[in-house]
């Protein structure tokens, strides 16, 4: 069932148990400066760590000397990678089962890859050390364009492998070639298009760090860090340095963001670590938004080329793609072990397909290593932006309008659940009235008029349509992992005596609002107020195993789990009420917070009042314990499948081409909504960043493979200024397996809206004839474009 | 050096080095971390104070430039237990998210609106364009502060007159 009705807003003075707009729990120390991040960590005699960077993409380490930095009368260490390989550490795991390097050791791979680290008093006098260490390099030719990786005289990158040969990493495939082959033989249409997604990197506003501290009788580790996953962080501690892991505790504390920058495991981290194991002091590390941005985890970097088919009458057949994965210098995507290429392969998106394929080959160049992270649910921000684009590239060939065409080609509801050519089944989806929302809120055909007119005269204003499918909350473990660790969630839910709860849960909020939204869940169903709800998380000492918060799993998992845990407390307290009002368990029913007996609402007992029998004196029902708690782990069934339509409005001056990005209407649909307000913000958040993609953003590289992005005045990020005021939709159908019918919301936007933006900014390009633009879509390259000297970015 | 000013109405004498940044000098030494540091090259605002009313990123700003001056940070919004109309409009508007750049937003609306009480949505986009927040799209952050500017009621503790 899918509704278009907005689902009741609650007024801000009220305060909803459950569901509805409620306002944050996290905010009030937020507002008052209050939070605790990991910088604002601090620890009696802590000292500070600082990284040298390689200056150059690719070279032999000829020698270190450190001597200079050593006399520095504030530095208390400098360590080498020597140092650390002959601890066996100056290698680490990828979450790939690739290894990288902690500290260069034989060549640097990537300028700004990590070779020496120096401990000292204070931030000021670290880096200052850095200045005294002297390294001497021997040039290596780097590889930078992914195009020219597999060339036989290119030199090997990970020549660190045993019989490494060239700097090739995978060959991916999935769908079925010779199916689709014989489509595209036979159809009336095809088009094809070399498509662009280039590298960018997701830049929260707190950059990664960690503050290590290891007792030195106990050998206790205490980490705090900037993870969106401590429990995998944790057992990766292990797993890499031998720490027995009850030895070991992650704590995440406030978090300023993260869109994936902070899943993986950092060099910087382990450094800390080794830091506090050697010198038996809390050790901190914090980078600097260079470092943040040059080496840890950027996102994208595919070169790929989309083939459509379809009938002239605008039914798409097939689609086909094959596609060229920039890893940089070490494998370190994140994303389960038996996904190379993520969820890549829902790149067939919303529409119904007669066949379907994909391969991909992967490659190292010399680059900072990643691949996942940024907001895109395991590179469907990538297989979106494919589909949406090629399928308006087939738009302007057959002369259609987009929207049209899409409206001809959308999944339709008594289709689902829906198995695509590529093998995932979409839980539930109603894909047209979604369509048809945004058209309204849009006003599309007056939009049409208006943009006719102001052809007429010259202007040039696009209008672009994009539909998304998103697959999140990975995942089943039957099919998903990351090195090995299952990917469900536990959740733990202990009902104080007086009535008051906590629950414990193993993801992690980055400013989504988990506080809020799993005591709303709680709340829900067992009818505690919110307020009464601690939610306790980013702690492995304190809250029970899981893979944390990303791809937008928190809710379709960790949801989940609170939400069947609740079920499981609240089973239990029925039957302490049945004991309570001396009836039978079945002849109860449950009214939000209150027991009472069926026929007869004046005999009934609160959940309050529940608690405190389940904790107090007297006799409970026969096999009943006290107390009134419970723990599970929640494996999904399936993945949940959110969906949702975006238009977007764009002016381009043709006098300097810049694009102003009018409007941006935005309807999602994420199943049964938590807290709409909370909602909003995550689609306004992901808005937000596709028009940086489509217009701003890139991490580009120099033919020496030097990275030009290393500060915000060369990253470029949107401001108030580049983003309009967003209007947001929604349609609300269910998830049939999740127990609320939740799907996840997190990253929707960021995948749907990229598309949206170049769709808009190509069609309001079309009186120059152009079909195709890659991102990102500055000035320069519209006012290239429009004189068709159109390239893809470097 | 001797360094000398009033921070959140206090006076403080504090001994610094020469080139310590505003940002380090009230984090680390003065131990106000709600003031937040993330770029290095005034892009980001997130460390964003005021100064005599001002915003000011304290990231590029020497700790000795601030000497003699009246500085504001997110702890000085409060007063007395009372928060400031800011503060209110961005937890009633969904203004913050992460929380990291909120401090810095909070002050330069609050330096906005002892300017402007009644700033039309561009004044407003205007004003934060120094900033950048990567959680909400800025829209909340828009709403917040017309929020605030319609339920002002007490007089700035940001203004330095």
């Amino acid at each position: 069932m899918t509704t278009t009705e907005p689902v009741p807003e609650t007024a801000e003075d009220e305060r909803p148990i459950g569901f509805g707009r409620l306002l944050r729990k996290e905010d009030p120390r937020l507002i008052r400066g209050m939070g605790n991040f990991v910088d604002d960590v601090e620890l009696k005699g802590m000292l500070h760590l600082a990284i040298l960077r390689s200056p150059m993409a690719h070279a032999k380490i000829v020698s270190i000397d450190t001597s200079a930095a050593e006399a520095h009368p504030k530095v208390v260490a400098v360590i080498t990678g020597a140092d650390l390989a002959e601890q066996g550490l100056a290698w680490m795991p990828t979450l790939s089962n690739d290894v990288q390097a902690v500290l260069a050791t034989d060549k640097v791979r990537f300028q700004h890859q990590e070779v020496a680290f120096v401990v000292a008093e204070d931030r000021y006098s670290a880096r200052d050390a850095l200045e005294l260490i002297d390294v001497e390099y021997d040039w290596i030719d780097p590889v930078v364009d992914v195009r020219t990786a597999l060339d036989p005289d290119t030199p090997i990158i990970r020549d660190d492998l045993a019989d490494k040969t060239d700097n090739h990493i995978f060959d991916w495939e999935t769908g079925d070639a010779a199916a689709t082959d014989a489509v595209f033989e036979d159809a009336d249409v095809v088009v094809s298009e070399e498509i662009v997604y280039p590298r960018v990197h997701p830049a929260p506003m707190e950059t990664c760090g960690c503050v290590a501290d290891v007792e030195r009788v106990s050998g206790q580790l205490t980490l705090w860090c900037t993870s969106q996953a401590p429990h995998a962080h944790r057992t990766v501690y292990a797993l890499v340095a031998g720490l027995p892991e009850h030895k070991i505790r992650v704590i995440a504390p406030d978090i300023g963001g993260g869109f994936g920058n902070k899943v993986p495991i950092y060099p910087g981290y382990v450094c800390a670590i080794v830091a506090s194991l050697v010198i038996g002091k809390p050790v901190k590390w914090m980078e600097d938004r260079t470092e943040n941005l040059v080496s840890t985890g950027f996102a994208r970097d595919y070169v790929m080329k989309g083939e459509i088919a379809a009938t002239k009458e605008g039914k798409i057949l097939a689609v086909r793609t094959d596609v060229l994965a920039d890893h940089g210098a070490f494998n370190g995507v994140a994303a389960p072990v038996k996904y190379p290429a993520g969820f890549f392969g829902v790149f067939t998106g919303s529409y119904d397909l007669q066949a379907a394929y994909a391969k991909m080959t992967a490659v190292y160049t010399n680059k900072a290593p990643g691949g996942v992270a940024y907001a895109c649910s395991f590179r469907i921000t990538e297989a979106v932006y494919l589909v949406e684009r090629i399928v308006d590239c087939l738009a302007y060939e057959l002369e259609m309008d987009p929207a049209e065409l899409r409206l001809k080609n959308l999944l339709k509801p008594e289709q689902f659940p829906y198995t695509t050519k590529t093998g995932w089944v979409y839980d539930s989806g109603n894909y047209e009235p979604a369509l048809r929302k945004a058209m309204d809120m849009a006003g599309y055909d007056e939009l049409r008029r208006e943009q006719a007119e102001k052809r007429e005269r010259g202007e040039l204003m696009g209008i672009g349509v994009s539909f998304f499918t998103e697959a999140v909350g990975a995942g089943p473990r039957k099919d998903m992992d990351i090195l090995g660790l299952g990917m469900a969630d536990g959740c733990e839910l202990r009902i104080h005596p007086t009535g008051k709860a906590v629950v414990r849960i193993s993801v992690k909020t980055q400013g989504q609002g988990h506080e809020t939204t799993f005591a709303q869940i709680v709340a829900e169903e067992i009818g505690i107020p919110p307020e009464d709800i601690e939610v306790v998380q980013g702690d492995t000492d304190n809250t029970p195993f899981g893979l944390g918060t990303y791809g937008s799993r928190s809710t379709p998992v960790s949801g989940a789990a609170a939400a069947l845990v609740t079920r499981k407390v609240r089973d239990k307290a029925q039957i302490i009420a049945s004991g309570m009002l001396e009836v039978s368990v079945a002849d109860l029913e449950w009214n939000k917070g209150s027991f009472s007996v069926k026929g007869d609402p004046s005999k009934s007992v609160t959940i309050q009042d529940i608690a405190m029998r389940a904790h107090g004196a007297g006799d409970l029902p026969e096999g009943i314990e006290g107390g009134l708690e419970a723990q599970i782990c929640y494996n999904p069934e399936n993945l949940t499948y959110p969906f949702g339509a975006y238009i977007c409005v764009v002016d381009v001056d043709p006098g300097t081409a810049v694009v102003k990005v009018r409007r941006f209407i935005a309807v999602d649909d994420c199943g049964t909504q938590i807290n709409p307000m909370i909602i909003e913000g995550q689609v306004h958040g992901g808005l937000a960043d596709g028009v940086g993609m489509a217009l701003m953003q890139m991490i580009a590289f120099d033919e020496d493979g030097n990275c030009l992005a290393g500060s915000l005045m060369d990253y470029l990020i949107p401001t108030a200024l580049e983003t309009p005021d967003w209007e947001t939709g929604h349609t609300v159908t269910p998830s049939p397996h999740h127990p609320i019918g939740a799907k996840g919301i997190g990253e929707s936007a960021t995948v749907g809206s990229p598309p949206a933006v170049v769709n808009a900014v190509v069609d309001a390009l079309k009186p120059f004839g152009v079909r195709h633009a890659d991102m990102p879509l500055t000035p320069s390259r519209v006012w290239e474009t429009m004189r068709g000297n159109h390239s893809p970015p470097i | 050096m001797q360094l000398n000013m009033t921070i959140n109405g206090s006076e403080v004498h504090e001994e610094v080095e020469p080139r310590h940044l505003l940002v380090h000098f009230i984090r680390d030494q003065l131990g106000l971390t709600g003031t937040h540091w993330g770029c290095d090259t005034s892009n980001c605002g997130t460390c964003v104070v005021l100064v005599d009313g001002e915003p000011v990123k304290s990231c590029t700003t020497l700790a000795a430039m601030a000497g003699g001056h009246e500085v504001t940070t997110v702890e000085g919004l409060e007063v007395d237990g009372e928060l400031d109309t800011v503060q209110e409009a961005f937890m009633q508007c969904h203004g913050l998210q992460c929380g990291f750049c909120t401090p810095g937003m909070m002050l330069t609306a609050r330096a906005l609106l002892d300017k402007n009480p009644d700033p039309t949505e561009a004044e407003i986009r205007e004003a934060i364009s120094g900033q950048i927040c990567r959680c909400t799209g800025y829209s909340t952050i828009v709403r917040s502060i017309q929020w605030a500017a319609g339920h002002e009621t007490s007089v700035s503790v940001g203004s330095a007159s």
